[in-house]
C-alpha cells in the first residue's frame, strides 16, 4: 500500500494534518489581515473576546490587538520551531552517525560530551545561553537547537550501531568503498525515517521552550510570541484570564498537531508496529 | 554486591561529565557581557572605577580566566561554592535554603507520573484501539502539548480564584506560623496545583512509552509460552508482560531527570516556589555568575544521583545486569 | 490404536490482506498415544499454523473457519477461552523453536516450570520446589539445584531447551507438540535432544506432534509423517513409505533436494595455492579494568589452511567455532592479529586502509542473509555494479555488466532496475553472487550462503554454484554448518572447534574415515544419517 494511502487511514494523523495546514494559514493570512504591527496599541487596554466585533479576541493589557498577536505568533512560533529543529537534528545526525559508525574512543568521547548535555538540565543551560548571549530571536532560535540535540544524536547513533555491521554495509566494505560512501550512501539512507519522525518531537519541544522562554520574558521582546502574551495576562489573571489563556490554545493546537502529525508518519512507515 | 561494584563504577564514570559541564559552563560564562562585579555595582546605584577593581580583586576576578577556572576546580573539591556578590552570603547556603522546595517539587511529581503513566500506559495496552485506549491516549497527547506554565497559571485561576480550594503560589504560608503536621499540610496544599502541572506532561510521557514498551513485549515468544501454559491474560500480563515493559520506562526517568529538573524553573516561578529553579531563573536576570555556576554543578549533581538510584533500580529488576553475559 | 488427537479438515483463514485467503486448507491429520508424527514443509505451508491452531493460539486476524480438532473426545475448535485454558500445559503442552526468547529473561528457570503447578494444581511451594528438581534431573540438565536457580541468559542454549521439555512435559500430557525444537541448535545439541524428546516419549508414552523443515530429522525421529505445501497435506503414511517411497510430485522433489552425506568422486586439483592461510589468530578481549580481570576469547587460533586453485575449501563447525570470524578475516571485515593471508604476491592481512580497497577485488564474499545482505534502497543493477564504479568502470559500462551477471547467475537482466524487496529470497542470493563476481574475484568466500533458504531452493543456489565453479574456474572458501552440503560441494574441507582447525584434508576421506574425536561426534550427530544415501546410489 502506498505510503499516502497509509497515512490517510488514521484519523489522528488525518486531524493532524488538518490543524497543521491551519497553523499555517494563520502565519501565512497575518500579514494580508493584521497588516499593523501587532505589537502597536490597537484600542482600549482589556476588551473582552467577542464584544467588540473590531477585536474579535479582544485586547491586552497593553491595548493590542489579540488576535493580531495570535496570528503573527503562529509565524514566529513555526519558524523558530522548524529552524532549531532543523539545528538540533542536523547536530544530531552529525555526531550521532560519527560515533555510531567509527565506535571505539570517538564513539566514547562523543557520547561523553551528549552525556554532559543530558546530566546538564536543558533548560538551565537555555537559561545561561540566552544570559550570556542575548535574547534576540537569531540567538533564541540557535541556543533551543543546541540544548535539545542529544536525543536525536543517541536515536541516530542507536540506528548506525545496528546498521553497521549489516551484511550490506559489510558488502559494500568488501567492494572497496570509503568510509564517508558508506555512512552517506549505505548507512544514512536507511537510518534517516526514524529520525525523521523523531524530528516531530524536536519541533514539539522546541515550541514548548520559546514559549517557556518568552513567558519568563527572556525571549525577544520585539516580537509577537504566544509565550510573551501569556507572560504579560499573568499580570491580570485574576480576572481577564482570557489574555493569558487564548494563546496558551494556540501552542497547545500547533504542538498537538504537530505531534499528530509525527505519530502519523511513524504509523505509516511502520505498518506492522500500527496502534502503538 | 556486584550491583554496587556496577552502580559505583557507573558513579565514577560521571566524574569526567561533571568536570566537562563546569569547564564548559565557566567558559561559556566567559563570554557574557559584564561580571557580577558590574551587576553589584548596578544594583549599588553605581561607583568608580577604583572600587570596581578592589571588588574585583575580593572576589578573586582580577586574575586570567584559567586561573580563575582552577581556583574555582580546587575550591570545588573542598566543597566551596564561592560567595554570592547578591545575596551576601556563600552560594552552598542560598542553594541550600532553596533546594528542599525543588526536592519535594521533583519527588512529588515523579510519583504522580510514573505512578499513573503505568496504570494508564497498562490500561491503554490492555484496550489497544478500543475506547479506553483512545481517550487515555488522547488524553495524554493534550497533556503532552500543554506548555506546563499555562497550564500552570489555569490551574491558578479555577482553583485558586474562582474554587479557592487552593493557594495560588509559595511554598508555606507565612502569616500563620505553623509546626509539625500542620505545617505539612500546609506545605502540602502548597504543592498540590504546581506538582500537577510538573507531573501530568510527563505522566503523559510516560503513559505513551509503557503503552508502546507492553505491546512490544505483549508480541514476544515467552508471552506465546505463557499462554501455552494455559495461563489467563491479567495473570500474563502481570506476571510475565509488566516487569518485562517496566525496564525502558525506568531508564527513560534517568534520561529525562535532566529535563524534569529544567522543567521545574517554569513551574516554580509560575507558583513562586522558592527552589533551585527559580533561584537559577534569578540569578540570571541579576547576573550572579557564581550562584549560576553552583546552581548548574548542583543540578547536575541531582541529575547523577538520580541515575545512580535509576541503575540500582534497574539491576534490581533484570538479573542479566548483575550476572551479565 | 486409537487416536487422541485429530485434525478433521481444519481450515484457518488469514485476515483479508494476506497473499492468500487460507493458512491451513482442510487440514486432517490424526495422532496417537506413543506415536511421533512429523509434520514437515518448507516455510509458508502451514506447518506452525498447525500447532498453533490446535494450541488454540493464533496471531490476530487469524481464525479457525472450520473443520473439528478432536482432543479426547472433545471438540477444541468450540471450547470457551476458559476452558482452552485448562487444555493447555495439562493436556497438550508445546515447545518452541527459540529456546531464548520462549523463556522470560527475568524470572528464574525453577520459577518457570513451577508455574505449570501453579496454574494446574494446589500443590504447596515446598513440592512444587520438589517436582521441579526431579523434572530437571529427568531431562538431564547439568547441576539440576543450580539450573533452577539460574536465569535463561546463564544457560546454554542445548540446556534452555531442556528446561522447555521439562516444563512441557510437567505434568504429563497426552500431547507435546514440538515446533521446530532443534532448529536453533548446533549439530550436536540437536542430536542429544532429538534423543532426549524420543527417550521421554517412549518412557511416558506420550504423542508427539513434531513440527520440522528438515528431513534428517524426520528420518531420525518420525514414526510417520505428513508433508504440507501451501496449506495442504499433500501426502502422508509411515515414515518408511514417505521416505523410502514417495508417492506425490512435491514430496519426491523434497526428498530429492536433501544432499546426501557422502562425497562424489574426488576432482583432480590443482597443486598451484591460490590462496594460503598462515597461522591466522584473532582474539577478543572483553570486561576487566585497565587489564585485570579480563576475558579472553580465541576467536582463531593459529589457523593454517592452502586453497588451490580453481578448488573449494570447506570450513565446517558448529557456532563459536570461528569459521565465520575466519572468513572475515580473509576479507579484512575482521583484522587479524597475526598470521598472513596471501592471495599470489600479496599479503592480504598486512595491507593498509587504503591498499585494501585496491586489492579486496581479488577477494570477494557471499553472505548469509538473503534479506540483510542488499540495501533495501538501492537498486538490484546498481548493487552488482557498484564494486566496478568504485574501481573505475564508467557507469554504463557498469550498468551492462550487471545485466550480463544477471544472466549468468540466472536471472532476468531486465530486473536490474528492481529494488531488493521485488526477489524471492533465492533470488536475492543470486543478486549477493552477481554481486561478488562483477570483480572478477581470484577467490570468493560464501559464508553459510544457503543455510537461510527453504531445501528446494538451496539445491537450486548449489547447483548455480557448481555451474558457475565449473565454467569459470573459481575458487572458493565455503564456509557452512551443514556437513550435507559440505559433503555435496567441498573438495578439500577444515573442521573448526573452539577456534582452532581440528581436522583437515581431502573431503571424502575426512568424512570417509575422520581421524579426530570431535570429527567423529560431529558426523555421528547428524540426523538420518543414511538418508538419503539409497536414492544418490541408486
Amino acid at each position: 500500500m502506498s505510503f499516502l494511502k497509509l497515512y490517510f487511514r488514521s484519523p489522528p494523523a488525518v486531524i493532524g494534518l488538518l490543524l497543521l495546514i491551519l497553523v499555517l494559514a494563520m502565519a501565512v493570512s497575518a500579514d494580508w489581515l493584521y497588516p499593523r504591527d501587532p505589537l502597536a496599541l490597537a484600542g482600549r487596554p482589556l476588551i473582552w473576546p467577542f464584544s467588540n466585533p473590531r477585536f474579535l479576541l479582544g485586547t491586552d493589557n497593553s491595548g493590542r490587538d489579540i488576535a493580531a498577536q495570535i496570528f503573527h505568533g503562529a509565524r514566529i512560533s513555526l519558524l523558530i520551531g522548524l529552524v532549531a529543529t532543523l539545528i538540533s537534528v542536523g547536530i544530531g545526525i552529525t555526531i550521532g552517525s560519527v560515533a555510531g559508525y567509527y565506535g571505539d574512543w570517538v564513539d566514547t568521547a562523543l557520547m561523553r560530551v551528549t552525556e554532559a548535555f543530558q546530566t546538564l538540565p536543558n533548560f538551565i543551560l537555555l537559561l545561561v545561553l540566552v544570559a550570556v548571549f542575548g535574547s534576540t530571536i537569531t540567538t533564541v532560535t540557535v541556543a533551543i537547537g543546541i540544548v535539545s540535540w542529544p536525543a536525536s544524536a543517541r536515536l541516530t547513533r542507536a540506528e548506525f550501531l545496528s546498521l553497521r555491521n549489516r551484511e550490506f554495509v559489510q558488502a559494500g566494505r568488501t567492494l572497496g568503498l570509503r568510509d564517508a560512501r558508506l555512512i552517506f550512501g549505505e548507512i544514512l539512507p536507511n537510518a534517516l525515517p526514524p529520525v525523521i519522525v523523531y524530528a516531530s518531537v524536536v519541533m514539539a519541544i522546541a515550541i514548548l521552550l520559546e514559549s517557556a522562554l518568552a513567558f519568563l520574558k527572556l525571549s525577544d521582546p520585539n516580537v509577537a510570541s504566544w509565550g510573551n502574551l501569556i507572560g504579560a495576562g499573568r499580570d491580570v489573571l485574576r480576572v481577564q484570564w482570557y489574555v493569558s489563556a487564548i494563546p496558551g490554545v494556540a501552542i497547545l493546537v500547533t504542538v498537538l498537531a504537530v505531534s499528530l502529525v509525527g505519530q502519523g508518519l511513524n504509523d505509516a512507515l511502520n505498518p506492522r508496529l500500527k496502534g502503538r | 554486591m556486584r550491583i554496587l561494584t556496577l552502580a559505583g563504577r557507573r558513579l565514577a564514570a560521571s566524574i569526567p561529565t561533571l568536570l566537562l559541564i563546569l569547564i564548559g559552563v565557566f567558559v561559556l560564562l566567559q563570554f557574557a557581557p559584564g561580571d557580577t562585579v558590574d551587576a553589584l555595582m548596578a544594583q549599588m546605584g553605581g561607583g568608580d572605577a577604583e572600587t570596581a577593581r578592589q571588588l574585583r580583586q575580593y572576589y578573586g576576578l582580577d586574575v586570567s580566566a584559567w586561573a580563575q577556572l582552577g581556583n574555582y576546580l580546587w575550591r570545588l573539591v573542598r566543597l566551596d561554592l564561592g560567595f554570592s556578590a547578591i545575596y551576601g552570603k556563600p552560594v552552598a547556603t542560598v542553594i541550600a535554603e532553596r533546594l528542599p522546595a525543588t526536592i519535594l517539587l521533583m519527588t512529588a511529581s515523579l510519583s504522580l507520573a510514573f505512578f499513573f503513566g503505568l496504570i494508564f500506559g497498562v490500561i491503554a495496552a490492555r484496550g489497544v484501539n478500543r475506547w479506553p485506549d483512545t481517550l487515555i491516549s488522547t488524553l495524554g497527547l493534550v497533556f503532552y502539548a500543554m506548555p506546563t506554565f499555562w497550564f500552570g497559571l489555569m490551574a491558578i485561576v479555577v482553583f485558586s480564584i474562582y474554587l479557592q480550594w487552593l493557594p495560588a503560589g509559595g511554598f508555606e504560608d507565612i502569616t500563620v506560623a505553623r509546626t509539625g503536621f500542620a505545617r505539612t499540610l500546609d506545605i502540602a496544599s502548597h504543592l498540590v496545583l504546581p506538582t500537577l502541572t510538573l507531573g501530568l506532561f510527563y505522566m503523559a510521557i510516560y503513559l505513551r512509552i509503557m503503552r508502546g514498551s507492553m505491546l512490544e513485549v505483549l508480541t514476544l515468544d515467552f508471552v506465546r509460552t505463557a499462554r501455552a501454559k494455559g495461563m489467563d491474560e491479567t495473570r500474563v500480563v502481570v506476571r510475565h508482560v509488566l516487569r518485562n515493559a517496566l525496564l525502558p520506562m525506568v531508564t527513560l526517568i534517568g534520561l529525562q531527570a535532566g529535563t524534569m529538573l529544567g522543567g521545574s524553573v517554569v513551574v516554580e516561578s509560575v507558583f513562586s516556589l522558592p527552589g533551585l529553579g527559580r533561584l537559577a531563573y534569578e540569578s540570571v536576570i541579576q547576573r550572579d555568575l557564581n550562584t549560576l555556576l553552583g546552581i548548574v554543578f548542583v543540578s547536575a549533581l541531582l541529575v547523577i544521583t538520580v541515575n545512580f538510584i535509576v541503575d540500582l533500580l534497574y539491576a534490581r529488576l533484570d538479573p542479566r545486569i548483575t550476572t551479565g553475559s | 490404536m486409537s487416536a487422541i488427537l485429530t485434525l478433521d479438515a481444519v481450515s484457518v483463514s488469514l485476515p483479508r490482506n494476506a497473499d492468500r485467503p487460507h493458512a491451513m486448507s482442510e487440514v486432517s491429520l490424526s495422532l496417537s498415544a506413543n506415536e511421533i508424527l512429523c509434520v514437515v514443509g518448507e516455510s509458508g505451508s502451514g506447518k506452525s499454523m498447525t500447532a498453533n491452531a490446535v494450541m488454540r493460539l493464533l496471531p490476530p486476524g487469524v481464525a479457525i473457519d472450520g473443520g473439528r480438532i478432536l482432543f479426547e473426545g472433545r471438540d477444541l475448535a468450540g471450547l470457551t477461552e476458559p476452558q482452552m485454558r485448562k487444555v493447555r500445559g495439562a493436556g497438550i503442552a508445546m515447545i518452541f523453536q527459540e529456546p531464548m526468547t520462549a523463556l522470560n529473561p527475568l524470572i528464574t528457570i525453577g520459577d518457570q516450570i513451577g508455574e505449570m503447578f501453579q496454574l494446574h494444581t494446589d500443590l504447596g511451594k515446598a513440592q512444587i520446589r520438589d517436582k521441579v528438581q526431579a523434572l530437571l534431573e529427568e531431562v538431564r540438565i547439568p547441576d539440576p539445584v543450580a539450573a533452577a536457580k539460574a536465569y535463561p541468559h546463564e544457560l546454554s542454549g542445548g540446556q534452555r531447551q531442556r528446561a522447555m521439555i521439562a516444563m512441557a512435559l510437567a505434568l504429563d500430557p497426552r500431547v507435546l507438540i514440538a515446533d521446530e525444537p532443534t532448529t536453533a541448535l548446533d549439530v550436536t545439541t540437536q542430536a542429544q535432544i532429538l534423543e532426549l524428546i524420543r527417550d521421554l516419549q517412549k518412557r511416558k508414552g506420550t504423542a508427539v506432534l513434531f513440527i520440522t523443515h528438515d528431513f534428517g530429522v524426520v528420518a531420525e525421529i518420525a514414526d510417520r509423517v505428513a508433508v504440507m505445501s501451501q496449506g495442504r497435506v499433500v501426502e502422508q503414511g509411515t515414515a518408511e513409505e514417505i521416505l523410502g517411497n514417495p508417492q506425490h510430485a512435491y514430496t519426491k522433489q523434497l526428498i530429492a533436494a536433501v544432499p546426501p552425506l557422502k562425497a562424489p568422486p574426488p576432482r583432480e586439483l590443482s597443486t598451484e595455492p591460490i590462496l594460503t592461510i598462515e597461522h591466522v589468530s584473532k582474539t577478543y578481549r572483553t570486561g576487566g579494568f585497565l587489564g585485570r580481570g579480563q576475558r579472553v576469547t580465541h576467536a582463531v587460533k593459529d589457523v593454517s589452511l592452502v586453497l588451490p586453485r580453481g578448488a573449494t575449501l570447506g570450513i565446517v563447525g558448529e557456532s563459536g567455532s570461528g569459521k565465520s570470524t575466519l572468513a572475515r578475516c580473509l576479507v579484512r571485515l575482521i583484522d587479524p592479529e597475526s598470521g598472513a593471508i596471501r592471495i599470489g604476491g600479496t599479503d592480504i592481512a598486512s595491507l593498509s586502509k587504503s591498499e585494501l580497497r585496491a586489492e579486496t577485488r581479488h577477494i570477494q564474499m557471499v553472505f548469509q542473509d538473503p534479506f540483510a545482505s542488499l540495501n533495501p534502497r538501492r537498486k538490484a543493477g546498481d548493487a552488482v555494479a557498484q564494486g566496478l564504479v568504485v574501481h573505475g568502470t564508467p557507469r554504463a559500462e557498469a550498468l551492462a555488466r550487471a545485466r550480463e551477471l544477471f544472466a549468468l547467475v540466472g536471472l532476468d537482466p531486465s530486473a536490474i532496475d528492481r529494488y531488493p524487496h521485488e526477489f524471492s529470497g533465492g533470488q536475492r542470493q543470486r543478486i549477493g553472487l552477481a554481486r561478488a563476481l562483477a570483480l572478477e574475484p581470484r577467490v570468493l568466500v560464501a559464508d553459510e550462503p544457503v543455510s537461510a533458504l527453504d531445501v528446494s531452493v538451496q539445491a537450486q543456489v548449489l547447483k548455480l554454484l557448481a555451474d558457475l565453479r565449473a565454467r569459470l574456474g573459481l575458487s572458493i572458501v565455503f564456509i557452512t554448518h551443514d556437513l550435507r552440503v559440505a559433503a555435496q560441494v567441498c573438495d578439500l574441507v577444515a573442521v573448526m572447534k573452539n577456534g582452532e582447525v581440528v581436522e583437515a584434508g581431502p573431503i571424502g576421506q575426512v568424512f570417509g574415515a575422520p581421524q579426530h574425536a570431535y570429527t567423529q561426534a560431529l558426523l555421528a550427530s547428524i540426523p538420518g544419517r543414511g538418508f538419503g544415501l539409497r536414492m544418490a546410489d541408486s
